[in-house]
């Protein structure tokens, strides 16, 4: 009994408490949260860790020579502890802040890419991208005379895996995919993927955005050169993202950017500059989105991680289960495994009536392309609903988005 | 390019504000939406090309015009049911009239009458407002 007492908890009540904007009701309905893969709500704890900050020491960090200053520079380089600990980076000054997930891979782009790619090479990406994953590769390329192939996927909208092997060779400098599809939420089985990609000596970069909230994620196993995340979809603040990235690499790696921090000395006969993660954090960085994706993280590892992934599995099954009994739905993916976002279409109608329809009835879901335009054309679709789940969802929701499209339903027959 | 749309020409901008002043709930009110915009005929599919595509929406938008006497006449169409009841709800304010008409007419107050004003905003992704732009634009430039 006493170790009870000791573990971590997963009670959905409890969790649905810590979030006050789900207690609200919207177009006359109580609110049914079900765009998560978009960006999750935010706990009580985060919201609580921003306002601190702010009412309590306010600094900027690295600078001051004052105690505020070193407050707010303890709180702001624990987060990074944190996020390396969540992670399992071998080394704190691995992890490096960026604006989110796009701008990680953009940084890569420009810093690794300028560096390392050349004419003639390849940069493999899977046809389930975002558009994130692809333009600043696409960018790279025209630069430097290279080539950005997709891998294709099979009709369940998995990365067809035997393409993939056909794809590889030693002109192949780059492979980027997604942990987990933000539009269909396939998880993508990565580290088999970068272990194949590094026998061609490939390095490897994982879009783990739609991941972070979902899987445990450990980047020493995975074998992936980079990681890249975005704080707002792990219960953090919007603007603050992560860079993982192997040290080596950061270490040969050009600034991204100049300014402040990043910077060891400068005159006018030339400059150097800072250390890892330093290096690549020009400027007043975001502290209160740091601040509060630490709080974000410290929520989360609070939580029974295996309960919650059970308690989302079972609303995935559930969803799964209901879209069976539901006439005119059809599934857009049906990937072997499933994380976060469930994707459809409801009898041939366009996704934007059935999101207009859901959103009058209080249901929050997302419709249209995902940015991931590639893949609707490779589905030949306009596009899609997407229902995305969270740790502080429940059946109610999953039952209140199906009595929602059977209303749905009826007005466009 | 098709002419007999009813909006603009037998249903004018204060006939839809009087009749969905009618109805209490929202299911009434897109269930009349939606059946205005089945009273907009098809466009011709050579139309549907991308010069009349308005980009920025979730469902894909097309506008057509041309000129009867000193009148802007438009056709509209969407691949999705609500955009296009609410298309029939922009045509009935500017279909049909002169271009001084046109730019004089206070769209923010109309939606505002009908309880849509939110399909007004930039980030909706209905595409409304991209569309008055367009007719705007056009009746500037007759």
């Amino acid at each position: 009994m006493t170790a009870s007492l000791n573990s971590k908890m997963f009670n959905i009540d409890k969790v649905r408490a810590d979030f006050p904007i789900l207690h609200q009701e919207v177009n006359g309905s109580p609110l049914v949260y079900l765009d998560s893969a978009a960006t999750t709500q935010k706990p009580q704890a985060v919201i609580d860790a921003i306002t601190q900050y702010y009412s309590g020491y306010n600094s900027n960090v690295h600078r001051g020579a004052h105690s505020l200053a070193d407050k707010a520079t303890y709180v702001f380089e624990n987060s990074r502890k944190q996020v390396a600990a969540f992670i399992n980076s071998p080394s704190v000054n691995q992890v490096l802040w960026t604006r989110g997930t796009t701008e990680s891979i953009n940084l890569v782009a420009q810093s690794w890419g300028q560096t390392n790619i050349g004419e003639g090479d390849e940069i493999l990406v899977s046809a389930l991208e975002h558009h994130a994953n692809i333009v600043p590769w696409q960018i790279l390329a025209e630069q430097k005379g290279a080539k950005v192939i997709p891998i294709p996927l099979d009709s369940a909208g998995d990365i067809d895996q035997g393409a993939f092997e056909s794809l590889l060779s030693e002109r192949v400098k780059l492979l980027a995919i997604s942990h987990v599809s933000n539009a269909l939420g396939s998880v993508n089985p990565v580290a088999d993927m970068i272990a194949k990609a590094k026998a061609y000596g490939a390095v490897t970069l994982v879009d783990g955005a739609q991941a972070v909230a979902h899987l445990p994620v450990d980047v020493q196993q995975l074998g992936c050169d980079f990681y890249v995340f975005s704080g707002h979809k792990l219960f953090g603040p919007t603007g603050v993202g992560v860079l993982w990235g192997q040290e080596a690499l950061l270490e040969s790696m050009p600034p991204y950017q100049s300014g402040g921090e990043m910077i060891d000395t400068v005159s006018f006969d030339g400059t150097t500059f800072n250390g890892l993660p330093f290096k690549f954090e020009a400027g007043t960085p975001h502290i209160e989105g740091v601040v509060g994706l630490g709080a974000g993280i410290e929520y989360l590892n609070a939580l029974d991680r295996d309960a919650v992934k059970r308690h989302e599995d079972d609303l995935m099954a559930y969803t799964i289960e209901q879209s069976e009994a539901c006439d005119g739905l059809v599934r857009i993916g049906q990937a072997k495994h499933q994380a976060g976002a469930f994707s459809f279409l409801l009898n041939g109608a366009h996704p934007s009536d059935i999101g207009m329809l859901l959103d009058q009835q209080g249901i929050a879901v997302r419709t249209g392309h995902h940015c991931a335009q590639p893949l609707m054309n490779t589905l030949a679709i306009p596009g899609t609903v997407r229902a995305s789940f969270s740790l502080y969802n429940n059946r109610d929701d999953i039952d209140r988005l199906f009595a929602g499209l059977a209303k749905a339903k009826q007005f466009l027959l | 390019m098709s002419d007999n749309t009813p909006f603009g020409n037998s249903i004018t901008a204060d006939d839809i504000i009087e009749t969905l002043s009618f109805f209490d709930g929202w299911e009434e009110r897109y269930k009349y939406i939606i059946d205005m915009g089945k009273e907009i005929p098809s466009m011709d599919p050579a139309a549907k090309c991308d010069e009349n595509l308005i980009r920025g929406c979730q469902s894909q938008v097309w506008i057509q015009h041309k000129a009867d006497g000193e009148n802007l006449i438009f056709s509209v169409d969407s691949d999705a049911f609500i955009v296009k009841g609410l298309l029939a709800v922009v045509l009935a304010a500017y279909n049909n009239k002169v271009p001084a008409d046109i730019l004089a007419f206070d769209v923010e107050n109309y939606f505002a009458q009908l309880g849509l004003l939110k399909h007004l905003s930039p980030t909706r992704g209905s595409g409304m407002k991209a569309m008055v732009k367009r007719i705007r634009d056009i009746a500037q430039a007759t």
